[in-house]
This record gives C-alpha cells, sequence and structure tokens, in this order.
C-alpha cells in the first residue's frame, strides 16, 4: 500500500477557534475512507487543507509527496465534491458537465449521462432552479464521473432521498471496484455508510478519536444488559464506554474482544449481549471525550 | 450483516453456508470478489478478505486469469468443522436455556424427537 496523503501536526485555527488541533495520519491509495464526526468537528477544514483551499495554520499536508497548494500537478487528480458547491449564475446543468472534462482527464461522458438520467437530474434546468436534492446529486454525478485518483465527497447528500443515497451507493461501489481509486468521504449518515468503508477517521473538536480500518473497530465494542449486580461483576476491570440502566437492570457499553469464554460465562450469568454498531461507538466516544475535556471523567 | 463481526468473517460464512447446502457445488465457479461486494453492499476490500481466507482454508482455490472455483472434497471438509462447533453453539445455549427454564434432561430428549419427527 502506497500512501498518497500525509498531515503531520496539521493546525487551523480561525481567531481563537482551533478547527483542527495538531492532527497526523495517512491516506492510502485505492481505499475508501470515511471521515466521520459531528458537526464543526473540522471534517471540512481537513478537506480544505487537503485540497489546498485554506492554508494551515502549522504542520504540513504532503499530498502525492507534495503541497497541494496552487499545485496543478497534485491538484488535477483531485476532486472535491462540496455541500454547497456554488457555480457560476447563468449555468445550466449541461453547462456544469461540459466543463467538467476541461477539469478531469479521466472524465467518462457516458458515465456521466447514465447517472443523470439515474438520479433524474434535467440537463436543460438552470443550476439556480434546481431542487435541494437535484443540486445534490449533480455534485454527486461529477465526483462519480469525474474518477479522479482522490475523490473528495463532503456530505455529498444533503437533501437527497433513500433511493438516490443507496443509488450514490451502489455506484460508488461498482465503479470503485472497475476503477479503483482513493475516496474521502464525509458524513454523519454512519449507519448508511460503515459497509462501504475500508477505513475510519473520526474526528471531534479538531483531534482524531478513531484512526482504524473499519474491520478492527466492528465487535471492539459491546454492551451487555442485565440485572445491575450481574453486569457489574462482568464489567469489572474493563473499560467502560457507556453506563445506562433502569431500576434493577443496566446497560453497559465495553470496549474490546470477548472471547468465546467470556461469552459463555456473560450467558451462564443470564446476561444479554448486544453488538455496538459503528455509529453507536462513534457516539458513545464522541461524548466520552466531551466528558473527559470538561473533566467529569478522566 | 450483523453488527458484532467483521464483515469479512460474515461473508466467508456465507460462502461456506452456500458450499453445505450445495448452492455452489465443488469445481463450479464462486462470484468474483466484486460481485459479491456489489451483492453484498461491501467494500470490495472487505470481500477479498472474506474470500482469501477461505483461499487460506484451501475450500476455494484461484485458476490463473479466469477466477475462484470450490475445491474438490470442500463441502465434506466443512461439514466435519460444523459438526466440530454444534456442541458449542448450538447445543450448550440449548441445554443453558433448559435448565433455566426448569426442563430436565429427558424432557429436552423427548422435546427434540418429537420436533424431528414432526
Amino acid at each position: 500500500m502506497t500512501a498518497i496523503i500525509e498531515a503531520r501536526n496539521l493546525t487551523k485555527t480561525f481567531g481563537s477557534t482551533t478547527a483542527v488541533d495538531s492532527v497526523s495520519f495517512t491516506i492510502e491509495e485505492n481505499r475508501i475512507y470515511g471521515l466521520l464526526g459531528r458537526n464543526g468537528a473540522g471534517k471540512t477544514t481537513i478537506m480544505q487543507l487537503l485540497t489546498g483551499q485554506d492554508f494551515a495554520t502549522s504542520g504540513d499536508v504532503a499530498v502525492y509527496g507534495q503541497s497541494p497548494v496552487e499545485n496543478a500537478h497534485v491538484l488535477q487528480n483531485i476532486s472535491f465534491i462540496k455541500e454547497s458547491q456554488k457555480y457560476p449564475d447563468a449555468f445550466q446543468v449541461r453547462h456544469v458537465l461540459a466543463s467538467a472534462p476541461w477539469f478531469f482527464t479521466n472524465w467518462d461522458q457516458s458515465f456521466a449521462d447514465t447517472l443523470l438520467g439515474e438520479f433524474r437530474v434535467p440537463l436543460k434546468r438552470d443550476i439556480k432552479k434546481l431542487s435541494r436534492g437535484q443540486l445534490s446529486a449533480l455534485g454527486v454525478i461529477v465526483g462519480l464521473a469525474s474518477r479522479a485518483p482522490i475523490t473528495f465527497f463532503d456530505e455529498p447528500y444533503l437533501g437527497l432521498d433513500a433511493v438516490s443515497r443507496q443509488l450514490f451507493y451502489d455506484r460508488l461501489l461498482e465503479d470503485f471496484a472497475a476503477h479503483p481509486r482513493t475516496v474521502i468521504l464525509s458524513t454523519h449518515l454512519i449507519d448508511e455508510v460503515s459497509n462501504l468503508l475500508e477505513h475510519v477517521i473520526v474526528i471531534d473538536e479538531g483531534h482524531i478519536i478513531i484512526d482504524s480500518s473499519a474491520d478492527d473497530l466492528r465487535g471492539s465494542a459491546v454492551t451487555i444488559v442485565g440485572k445491575s449486580v450481574d453486569v457489574a461483576a462482568f464489567v469489572e476491570g474493563r473499560e467502560v464506554i457507556h453506563r445506562d440502566g433502569i431500576g434493577g437492570l443496566s446497560t453497559v457499553t465495553i470496549t474490546g474482544q470477548l472471547s468465546a469464554a467470556d461469552r459463555q460465562a456473560a450467558t451462564a450469568a443470564g446476561l444479554e449481549l448486544a453488538p455496538v454498531s459503528l455509529q453507536q461507538l462513534i457516539v458513545r466516544l464522541s461524548v466520552l471525550e466531551d466528558a473527559a475535556t470538561e473533566g467529569v471523567l478522566s | 450483516m450483523d453488527e458484532s463481526r467483521p464483515i469479512f468473517l460474515q461473508i466467508a460464512e456465507q460462502i461456506e453456508n452456500d458450499i453445505i447446502s450445495g448452492a455452489l457445488a465443488e469445481e463450479t465457479q464462486v462470484p468474483s470478489t466484486n460481485e459479491f461486494a456489489a451483492f453484498y453492499r461491501i467494500n470490495p476490500a472487505t470481500a477479498g478478505k472474506g474470500v482469501n481466507l477461505l483461499v487460506d482454508d484451501g475450500i476455494l482455490y484461484k485458476k490463473r486469469g479466469i477466477g475462484m472455483f470450490v475445491a474438490e472434497g470442500a463441502r465434506t471438509r466443512l461439514v466435519a468443522k460444523r459438526r466440530d462447533q454444534f456442541t458449542e453453539e448450538f447445543v450448550r445455549p440449548l441445554v443453558a436455556e433448559a435448565a433455566k427454564l426448569g426442563i430436565t434432561t429427558a424432557q429436552l430428549a423427548e422435546l427434540i424427537t418429537k420436533e424431528a419427527h414432526a
């Protein structure tokens, strides 16, 4: 595997706000990454720094070993689909598609045409008159058909209906399989995309709280439900990331893999084990992070 | 897909199930990694990991330039493996649950016999 993007101690401050706080990570070639986190976590800022659309306050970014800022060699390999892409006032959909090949050498016009039909975006409509969902669909179409070696999708589907989102996931997987490339997808619809991702980076308040393969994360936490005393005995000495309870019942989420013996012991004690989805895990860890910064937990 | 276990293990298990049930016969070609990925809506690298697990176990084998095939004797070996796991995965929880409900071993045996003949 080849690293194509490297961020080292990347920091970005806006006045007194630190949007990105000394993060370091590596993006490897031909994988689908999820850049996940809450609103305002720093996802978009990181994408802007990686694509040379903003300057880092300190630290550095190397894409293909070079700084992306004003660097044609780097930027011609990048497609960055933003949540709210702006187009020239007089543009119609067909103008966007006509100008895309100027920027993307791998542009596939027939793929774009197919997608346009599937997403039902009218070719001769003024961009200003598109619905929010159609505007998002247009972004998705450009992102997929550009087949750029590095494609960023920043919350690409505001207003997209469930059918169109599924269509996006299906076409992304199919085209990724046929034309491998690096995809960085930022979203808060974590459950919907979790199976598509090979690697997950979770940002919270400008820090990376998870940087792990999706396979390792799956099953890295488990929720134990049962009588409070039994649950307490079982989780003794384990890392607890969430506690909840009602009456004499407890629900406790712990990290770490359970061995077959652990599972048997749990069943024997009358405890129920419930899986923790990627989304739940991220919610738990983000909340935990907040508590830690506020000094509630240590 | 179940959330608690790595997807590649679940893919491998699914292919094993299809071999055991006969849906994938020995010496026939199995779908490609990309076809599995599209069908289960998962990352192709994950699907590939599942398929490779079975290649390492000798359940599937590669024909260069053609694709993946089910190995000869794969079904027999999988059935033997699943039988080894049967007590742990099915009998033990069954006995535990029966004990919890106050069902005696004799009653349990009777229930199983009745179910098998139903």
